[in-house]
């Protein structure tokens, strides 16, 4: 593919860049306790976490870090880090 | 509260920043506040490393960079551009501390006095962190950074942090504020305000970097909240020159925030450094006292 | 319709007609009377363009940076430490392919401090990526701007190019200068269309980093670029020619070279006197001749070459120097030649404004032809 001049490049490529391979502990939500308040989409540094047609949330494993910001942000406590089977 | 727009991140994943990166957040809520009538500005640093790798960019709006210190200049030929133009776009430029307090402010400084219609967003995370962990203008007294290192006759950074926003304020900037990514409302609303504020903006908001301050990932958004919590940030708005509003706290002993973080250990251990952590509370202290953060009990007299 | 003025006002006024949208420039003698002139035709609403004040070259430059890839032709001038001040965004500007053209009116770098005449600021700047033309006169200086916003502007070229012209020597000097009416300068040069622009409604990402995957296509797409724009210069000098009547399709110049024996090389104004003196070594029945570079970068080496193919030694006037190797000029030309068995010399000549006479370039005429040469001319050796 040829260069585009300047260094310049069109939106959406990052996504090719699946950050999922780092984790090491993986996020698992339980939609039960869910009060979808929407927090842990909100402050998902990698804006991994989606809403399900339910209302409730899921991350993204292809892009989950992992980082745990979810779970310590959640007031329900429904989201728990896993060590990921790999 | 759920303020997520499905299918519309801005900033996209697959962005190489570490995991729990406070300054990722701190661009995706950006890009919230903004949507997509924007043009970025970004300065060299952490968050211009870690989503524009050529090809893979992270930004679904137009993002220049150019250097590490003149983003402000560069926005403010943008501005200029698309004013004569006629075209619509916000002006928005990024940086981090470094960029921002330290090798910036000449064309910082510039751009704020001749008055450009620009929102200048500084992601504090109190260090040089691209470059590995150096001091910056911005790194508070006594963190331990690795040009500021804890040792034998050294207890870390000897310098309190540059008051940016009042440097900006006496440019006669309309509106300055700081921000925390703890408060992720807060950061988008004064980005909303800011960016259909005329003339020159600046918000300056709190982004903890996990690798850097050395705490788990996990903690990025409870470290932001101590912080606030132990009055050693303040988020407060200038209007015109002037504090119009500061978030009241229930302060908690700095103690807490400190004891956290890698790079105050040395405050604690071998030997608790009381002095120091007088000092530091010497700092929560004033900030409470100049913004008037402090919630009284319920009882004292006062 | 000749007109006297001075040559700063010459390349304003010709700089006015290319309708440039943003103008960010810093004053700096001896630039100052082009942007105080542009300034006041903005005040005057003579021309429309957005005038940014900048508080310093540093963001002059980073400024155009930016109104260039929004989408607006933009115009800088500086010199000297003015320069030196915007190296790190030369090399970004020319990385990230955007068409400025700024005037370099040539001063000396300090230490020691000296605000006159020669060309170590723009030479310095050699392998940042931008094109770099240098005026003889005052006619050509402003000429020469039509030309470069044409070339760097080509979708096939995209860099920047400074047009240099020697400081009070032809920026502060009057000649007659023939003006192009506006509606002439528009015939000549269309409204800016950028390649690509920083735009909402279709986004992208200037000025990403590059890992060593790809770093080196990078640089190597700029340095073809480089090439290429050798000969979008000679078609849009040619084009000047027949529209206005001033050819300068020419990279390099040859003045009286067709028989000559030994050649002069020389940049920018010098060559007008160089030009005096090979008459007067002409009248006395000496085969000199001159060459004049017009374009430094690219550097026109198989031109070079080509054009002193007859010659048997060649005198080159630096009016720079590398520290410690010798002139800039003279090493290139060196390299050009090489191979060939001709004899050539460098002189490093008329820094920080020490004035050349017809004599002095007689003199290094005869210094090369002796065998004598790599060296300062007219030293003052009493002084040292
Ligand atoms: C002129 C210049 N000096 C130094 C550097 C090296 N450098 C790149 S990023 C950086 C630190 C960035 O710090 P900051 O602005 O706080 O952003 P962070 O990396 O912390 O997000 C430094 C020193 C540079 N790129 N350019
Ligand atoms: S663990 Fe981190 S990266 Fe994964 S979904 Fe939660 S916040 Fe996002
Ligand atoms: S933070 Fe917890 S309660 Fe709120 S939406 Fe996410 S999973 Fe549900
Ligand atoms: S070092 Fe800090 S700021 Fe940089 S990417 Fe990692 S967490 Fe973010
Ligand atoms: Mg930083």
């Amino acid at each position: 593919m040829a260069l585009r001049v300047g260094c310049a490049s069109p939106p959406g490529r990052a996504l090719e860049n699946k950050t999922g391979a780092w984790r090491v502990f993986k996020p698992v939500f339980e939609p039960e306790k869910c009060s979808k308040c929407g927090m842990c989409a909100m402050v998902c540094p990698e804006g991994c976490v989606r809403e399900t047609e339910e209302g409730t949330f899921e991350p993204d494993l292809d892009y989950c870090k992992g980082c745990g910001i979810c779970e310590e942000v959640c007031p329900k406590k429904s989201i728990r880090m896993e060590k990921e089977e790999k | 509260m759920a303020e997520v727009e499905q299918g519309c991140e801005l900033l996209s994943a697959g962005h190489r920043a570490c995991g729990g990166c406070g300054p990722a957040l701190a661009a995706r809520l950006l890009l919230k506040a903004t949507g997509k009538n924007v043009i970025i500005a970004a300065a060299t640093g952490c968050m211009e490393v870690f989503s524009t790798p050529y090809p893979e960019t992270a930004w679904g709006v137009p993002w220049i960079h150019s250097l590490f210190e003149n983003n402000a200049a560069v926005a403010s030929g943008i501005e200029a551009s698309l004013k004569k133009q006629g075209r619509s776009e916000k002006v928005v430029c990024i940086g981090g501390d470094g960029s921002t307090l330290d090798i910036g402010v000449l064309c910082i400084s510039g751009a704020f006095e001749r008055g450009h219609d620009i929102t200048y967003i500084c992601y504090d995370n109190e260090a040089y962190m691209n470059t590995g962990i150096q001091r910056s203008g911005a790194t508070p007294y006594g963190a331990s950074t690795t040009t500021s290192p804890a040792g034998k006759c050294s207890l870390g950074n000897q310098h309190q942090k540059k008051d940016m926003p009042r440097i900006l304020a006496a440019h006669g900037a309309p509106y300055v504020a700081t921000a925390s990514i703890a408060y992720p409302n807060d950061f988008v609303q004064k980005v909303e305000r800011a960016i259909n504020t005329p003339g020159p903006c600046y918000i300056q908001v709190h982004t903890p970097c996990c690798t850097g301050w050395g705490f788990e990932s996990g903690e990025t958004l409870s470290m932001a909240k101590l912080a606030i919590e132990t009055g050693l940030w303040v988020n407060y708005e200038m209007v015109d020159g002037e504090v119009v509003k500061a978030k009241k706290v229930m302060r908690k002993p700095v103690e807490e925030y400190l004891a956290k973080q890698k790079r105050f250990r040395h405050l604690f251990k071998p030997t608790r450094q009381d002095g120091v952590i007088a000092n530091i509370q010497a700092i929560a202290d004033a900030n409470a006292e100049r913004f008037g953060i402090d919630i009284k009990r319920k009882g004292s007299s006062e | 319709m000749l007109e006297f003025m001075e040559g700063s006002h010459a390349v304003a006024e010709i700089v006015k007609r290319c309708r440039p949208q943003v103008i960010a420039a810093y004053p700096i003698t001896p630039q100052t009377h082009i942007v105080e002139d542009l300034a006041q035709m903005v005040a005057n609403c003579e021309l429309d363009a957005e005038y940014i004040t900048v508080e310093s070259e540093f963001s002059a430059l980073s400024a155009c940076l930016g109104a260039s890839a929004a989408g607006s032709r933009v115009y800088s001038a500086t010199t000297s430490q003015g320069l030196a001040l915007m190296f790190e965004v030369c090399f970004n500007a020319a990385g990230m392919r955007q068409p400025i053209v700024m005037t370099i009116a040539n001063r000396s770098l300090g230490a020691p401090l000296s605000i006159w005449n020669d060309q170590q600021d723009s030479i310095s700047l050699r392998d940042s990526g931008w094109l770099q033309f240098y005026a003889e006169d005052n006619q050509e200086a402003a000429d020469l701007h039509m030309i470069a916003y044409k070339v760097c502007e080509d979708h096939d070229i995209l860099l920047p190019a400074f047009v240099c012209f020697d400081g009070f020597i032809l920026s502060h000097t009057y000649e007659p200068v023939a003006l192009p009416t506006q509606e002439e300068v528009d015939a000549y040069l269309p409204a800016f269309n950028p390649y690509q622009r920083l735009d909402a409604e279709a986004p992208l990402s200037f000025g990403m980093y590059a890992t060593p995957e790809y770093y080196t296509e990078f640089r190597y797409e700029i340095d073809q670029a480089q090439y290429r724009a050798k000969e979008a210069f000679v078609k849009a000098g040619r084009e000047f020619g027949e529209q206005f009547g001033r050819d300068y399709s020419a990279l390099v110049e040859g003045y009286r070279l067709d028989d000559a024996d030994t050649a002069l090389v020389a940049m920018g104004s010098i060559c007008g006197t160089a030009k005096d003196a090979v008459d007067e070594m002409r009248d006395a029945g000496k085969k000199v001749g001159l060459l004049n570079i017009r374009m430094f970068r690219p550097f026109p080496a198989p031109e070079i070459a080509d054009a002193l193919k007859g010659v048997s030694t060649v005198a080159v006037l630096d009016k720079n120097i590398s520290l410690g190797s010798g002139g800039a000029v003279g090493t290139e030309v060196k390299a050009a030649l090489s191979g060939s068995n001709q004899a050539v010399y460098d002189y490093i000549i008329a820094l920080g404004g020490r004035d050349v006479r017809k004599r002095d370039i007689a003199a290094v005429v005869d210094l090369a032809e002796k065998g004598k040469g790599d060296m300062f001319y007219g030293l003052r050796t009493e002084v040292l």
